[in-house]
């Protein structure tokens, strides 16, 4: 599966010039670039990435809670530390790894290639199965045919929770169409409800 | 697989499929036959009217799934055996993959008896009808009279190779989500024998198709993205 970039940088240079290191890769492919970090969460769902990159600074102190709360509402998604300035180490907490301004080509693939490697067993190792009970009547909703938007009015829910909730349905299940969710949920008995 | 047998034409055809048994299911979707012989890669091609080095690049993209050709490659090979080729895939794909699987789905279905027969039949039927949808509308009406049209040196106005890209992932998830659903989701005794048999052949098929996909967007895009930029 290719790995969807992406690039939060305000430097043009640095931030094209990285995506043209990343492109050279066939497993990457940057899908959007931004040069603030405003409106991150939604253009992380639009844009359906898995890797962001990022500079540290945009999100400021790691004790400030911006990286540990940018990760626990996309517990999928890989963050790497874009670093163009001297940065002192404590700013590097809490990224799954770290670009530095003077790696060579070759040293950013390569480290793709190991970040998302190690993520990704992580993640697998953690990982639990069961859906909970909100997952269950998301499901069930878009069993039903209903829209995101539909499913967010009737259980009061902005759509980015119901997207997440997808999002973690289609990870736990294994499954993604919406048709597979359907057989799914008559399978496990829970349309009768 | 020994790289050079697939940068040079001088190979013997039948070495090179010894070295990857599965680019067999590559000749009859180029129009070559059996009984090639000890002939080279480059003979067997020239024999058949195919572009030795088109074959090879797609026999290359098939085994190896990091290769990109270069752009400079793609100007300089004779192209027009691409749209023939993936004609002939679509072909394979309609004609001999879904009927095999549809053959095991169908003595599973029956099995599965009414609670949950029915509902296997529609998701499938949903499925192959999107895919013929992609396939003959998509590509045979829109995608390929629109290259052949930029071939001639004609171009129509309002589309781009681009829009194409990225159409196809949705084929590949509902395999995906159709053998999930046969191995981990439906009860344990309903035709285990017939549900593995089925899971393989999907396997082979989403393998197959994303190889497709892979030469639609290696092979065929870059090269039609020239195209476009080549005419005034």
């Amino acid at each position: 599966m290719t790995n969807r970039v992406l690039i939060c940088e305000p430097s043009e240079i640095i931030s094209l010039g990285l995506t043209e290191i990343i492109q050279s890769h066939p497993k990457f492919d940057v899908v959007a670039r931004m040069d603030t970090p405003e409106h991150l969460n939604e253009k992380i769902i639009s844009s359906d990435a898995n890797i962001l990159v990022i500079n540290p600074l945009l999100l400021g102190h790691p004790d400030r809670g911006g990286i540990s709360q940018l990760q626990k509402e996309h517990p999928q998604l890989t963050i790497i530390a874009l670093v163009t300035l001297l940065t002192d180490a404590s700013w590097l907490k809490g990224y799954h790894g770290v670009f530095e301004i003077n790696d060579s080509r070759l040293t950013i693939t390569d480290k793709l290639n190991e970040i998302v490697q190690n993520h990704g067993k992580q993640e697998k190792g953690n990982e639990d199965v069961e859906l909970s009970k909100r997952e269950i009547d998301v499901l069930v909703a878009v069993a039903k045919g209903m829209m995101n938007k539909e499913i967010a009015e009737q259980m009061h829910l902005s759509i980015h929770t119901v997207i997440t909730h997808r999002k973690n349905i289609a990870r736990k299940t294994g499954i993604k169409s919406v048709a597979g969710l359907t057989v799914y949920a008559m399978i496990k008995g829970l349309m009768e409800r | 697989m020994k790289k050079q047998n697939l940068l040079t034409g001088k190979a013997k055809l039948a070495e090179l499929l010894a070295d990857n048994h599965r680019l067999l299911q590559l000749l009859p979707r180029f129009g070559i036959g059996l009984g090639f012989g000890d002939r080279s890669i480059e003979e067997v091609c020239r024999l058949n009217g195919v572009s030795h080095e088109l074959f090879l690049i797609i026999c290359h993209v098939y085994a190896d799934n990091d290769f990109r050709p270069s752009q400079a490659d793609l100007q300089r090979i004779d192209m027009s055996g691409l749209l023939p080729f993936l004609k002939a895939s679509h072909q394979y794909y309609l004609d001999e993959r879904f009927p095999h699987i549809e053959e095991h789905l169908q003595r599973i279905i029956e099995a599965c008896g009414p609670q949950y027969g029915p509902m296997l039949r529609h998701f499938y039927d949903d499925y192959k009808q999107e895919v013929m949808r992609h396939i003959q509308y998509y590509e045979e009406v829109v995608v390929f009279p629109y290259i052949e049209a930029l071939r001639q040196g004609e171009k129509s106005n309002g589309y781009h190779i681009n829009e194409f890209r990225h159409n196809h992932t949705n084929i590949q998830d509902v395999l995906e989500d159709m053998m999930n659903i046969l191995l981990k989701y439906l009860p344990g005794d309903i035709l285990p024998k017939e549900r593995i048999e089925i899971s393989l052949d999907i396997m082979e098929l989403s393998a197959d198709l994303s190889f497709h996909s892979r030469i639609e967007d290696y092979v065929l895009i870059p090269y039609v993205e020239n195209l476009e930029s080549s005419l005034p």
